[in-house]
């Protein structure tokens, strides 16, 4: 008792000063923290690069003609069931058995979904102003993914060498961290299955091991979905967006390479739209394996925009990695603890 | 072992004795089993079952209320220990034992907790599992530290029941090893209730820039350890008035000094750090900043309350700025966590369920019941020795 007699006898004036000088203190402290760093990352880790061999897929909103073939497809290549929403009807008039498959959003059931766009009228494709456009929705697999930093159980992983990011749900343990974290909400839990799993789009691995394409490029009628090395399928979009309307160009189908699920033929076609110069996924978030192209801004396409050219990991991972460095940190701050707890339990007598 | 008399008085528990089914404990009793009930839905059918959660709020109030906020009340033995065994501050020892045991009941539920929400929690071991094991995950850092946490509380609480059973070797045992679970006590609390912030981190745009900070880990310690103080005024203030027992507000008052410096150096830095970020704009008139000005006007009204020394000594204005401040970090925490965050790509929309509620509700009633059951059997309150006191228990035993 006797170790801190000034504080109970303190005058109020002086308690306020303490106080305010407390907190100026701890104000100032932040300040030097913060500023010292710009845009106040104080602590980042460097950005994953991405593998020379790395897969995806290139979407050319202004060639989908929104069939949704690689919706279906994707659902039989990957056993997926079908979906129908509440409000749904069966389409045939039969009444408790819909035969109709309509997702609306990408779910544990829907790896992969077209959504439209539309404006006005709506009578313009891929037009912004009384206009339509399709955006594709499946795993951008990104080259520094939050829901691979995130995972506690090593669940969710990344390829090394083709960068497809997978799921293992028998390691998994359902926190939905991995669906917290995404800043693009693709993976996904089955909230209405007792024993429900995080279901994502892993690229279609198990086609791509016996050199099929994924279920969504194999189907693609006009090449909108396009797979490939994001290497090549990244050279293919900026030479889409510095074409302009009127020119004829060849569109590819299928693997932009021409290898896996065999050589086929494209199309010549003229160019409608104008397309935005912005590749969505080329920078975004550190950059991302599948990109996309359009006639209208992503923003309007309902993905995020207004994101850092570097993935979120490298914040909460700068932070771990410095407070945690080799567990030195809290080591020394173990010894310096407990050497204090030892030297006053003589003064503590009974536990 | 020779003990002066003062530290007789000072250090001496026993249990409250008295009658144990009385109308808060069968309270108790019935919210629990109303989550039970719930509960075994939720294993029959799914949690999309019971809980309003979905694929844009993954996380409702079973992870933001049960885990986030219900682990910072469990802050108390943490923050007791650090200013008893740590910087020696022998006056709190009296408020240690029943901190601890808050804590213990405050970390066991909220480990309960996870396992209601979490998705496939057959492998929850596997966060135990060094092959596992993904070490950038925060997560993971939180998982470990809160499961050897709640051993190291075990550890912690062990000497009032072995004193209670009367097992004096295995005690003294336990206390000449106690220093190193203390060390442990504040090292891994620091640890993860820091991390609970820097979970949030990854979050990135999701969460509004009035929340969204690198400092997310400074403020949520700092809002663990105003929690942890909070929570044991209020059980100093509650169990004084419910048990009929004298009020500790002399010891209670010097903490109330802590708690006035930590809660006004919370708010300067939000300030400092909205100002740095260059989005103090947002907390006027952006979107969700009634919420930003719920929370820290909460903490300034508790942290200004306990400003003037004559409100310290005050059981009244304790309790009031006590309760404040707990709201404050509740805020806080919620809007980190549920309020402030907004889904990738939308609309979503979440508001917890009724059985979702009752879930999170009869977590709380289990603590709150244990608390009342163990403190009635075990020595975890301090002994007091006055005679208007002995009087007091003896004619509520006679009643009970």
């Amino acid at each position: 008792m006797a170790k801190s007699p000034s504080k109970g006898t303190v005058s109020r004036r002086g308690f306020l000063r303490g106080a305010l000088q407390g907190s100026a203190g701890a104000a100032a402290a932040a300040c030097a923290t913060v500023v010292a760093t710009p845009d106040a990352n104080a602590l980042q880790r460097a950005p994953k690069t991405m593998s020379p061999d790395a897969l995806g897929l290139l979407y050319d909103s202004t060639l989908c003609i929104g069939c949704k073939a690689c919706v279906t497809a994707c659902k039989d290549v990957n056993h997926m069931p079908p979906e129908v929403g509440p409000e749904a009807q069966a389409w045939n008039g039969a009444p408790g058995n819909p035969t109709w498959d309509t997702p609306v959003e990408l779910s544990a059931k829907t790896l992969n979904i077209i959504k439209a766009y539309s404006h006005g009228t709506g009578e313009i494709k891929d037009s912004p102003e009384n206009g339509f456009a399709f955006i594709k929705r499946q795993c951008l697999h990104c080259a520094d993914p939050s829901c691979v930093s995130v995972c506690p159980v090593t669940a969710m992983t990344k390829d090394e060498k083709t960068g497809i990011v997978s799921h293992n749900p028998d390691a998994c343990i359902g926190c939905r961290y991995c669906v917290l974290s995404c800043p693009f909400g693709v993976p996904k839990y089955d909230y209405n299955d007792a024993f429900g799993e995080i279901k994502k789009c892993q690229l279609c691995q198990h086609r791509l091991a016996e050199n099929q394409l994924p279920g969504c490029a194999d189907v693609c009628p006009t090449g909108a979905t396009l797979f490939g090395r994001t290497e090549d399928l990244k050279a293919e979009a900026k030479r889409r967006t510095a074409l302009s309307v009127g020119e004829k160009t060849h569109y590819p189908r299928g693997d932009i390479g021409g290898k896996v699920g065999g050589a086929r033929a494209g199309h010549e076609k003229t160019v409608a739209a104008a397309y935005q110069s912005h590749i969505y996924g080329e920078t975004e978030l550190g950059g991302t394996q599948c990109l996309a192209v359009s006639g209208v801004p992503f923003d309007k396409l309902n993905l995020p925009t207004n994101v850092p050219d570097t993935g979120y990991p490298t914040l909460s991972e700068g932070i771990q990695h410095t407070l945690y460095a080799g567990m030195v940190g809290p080591a020394v701050a173990f010894a310096g603890l407990a050497y204090l707890a030892r030297r006053n339990a003589k003064d503590h007598p009974e536990e | 072992m020779a003990m002066s008399l003062r530290q007789q008085n000072l250090h001496e528990h026993q249990p409250l004795g008295g009658r144990i089914f009385t109308l808060p404990l069968v309270v108790c009793i019935l919210l629990v089993l109303a989550a039970v009930y719930v509960l075994a839905q939720r294993y029959a059918f799914g949690i999309g079952y019971v809980a309003n959660i979905n694929d844009g709020y993954p996380w409702g109030i079973w992870v933001a209320v049960d885990v986030v906020i219900g682990s910072a009340f469990g802050c108390a033995g943490y923050v007791m220990a650090a200013l008893c065994y740590i910087l020696n501050k022998g006056e709190y020892h009296p408020l240690v034992r029943p901190a601890v045991l808050a804590s213990l009941f405050g970390y066991g539920l909220a480990g309960i907790a996870v396992l209601t929400d979490l998705g496939r929690y057959w492998h929850f071991y596997h966060l135990m599992m060094p092959w596992y094991a993904q070490p950038n995950s925060v997560m993971l850092e939180v998982g470990l530290c809160v499961a050897t946490y709640t051993i190291v509380l075990t550890v912690e609480f062990a000497p009032a029941l072995l004193e209670r059973f009367g097992m004096e070797d295995l005690r003294a045992k336990v206390n000449k090893l106690l220093w190193l679970f203390i060390a442990l006590g504040v090292l891994l609390p620091t640890m993860h209730q820091s991390s609970l912030g820097t979970m949030m981190v990854i979050v990135g745009h999701k969460l509004s820039p009035l929340w969204q900070t690198q400092l997310l880990p400074v403020f949520f310690l700092m809002s663990a350890i105003l929690m942890g103080f909070a929570i044991v005024i209020w059980e100093a203030v509650l169990a004084a008035l419910n048990f009929k027992r004298p009020q500790e507000t002399p010891v209670l008052k010097k903490l109330a000094y802590l708690m006035a410096v930590t809660a006004l150096a919370f708010v300067a830095l939000r300030f400092v750090d909205l100002a740095v970020r260059g989005q103090l704009g947002v907390a006027f008139g952006g979107p969700k900043a009634s919420w930003f000005w719920l929370e820290t006007l909460a903490m300034l009204g508790g942290g200004l309350t306990l400003l003037p020394p004559r409100n310290r000594a005050r059981t009244r204005s304790l309790f009031i700025a006590a309760s404040l401040l707990l709201v404050a970090g509740i805020l806080y925490r919620l809007n980190v966590y549920l309020i402030g965050y907004t889904p990738a790509i939308g609309p979503w929309s979440y508001f917890p369920s009724v059985k979702e509620i009752l879930v999170t509700v009869g977590i709380f009633a289990l603590e709150v019941g244990l608390y009342l059951i163990v403190v009635k059997t075990l020595p975890v309150l301090h002994a007091v020795h006055s005679p208007a006191h002995a009087t007091l228990s003896a004619s509520s035993a006679k009643h009970g």
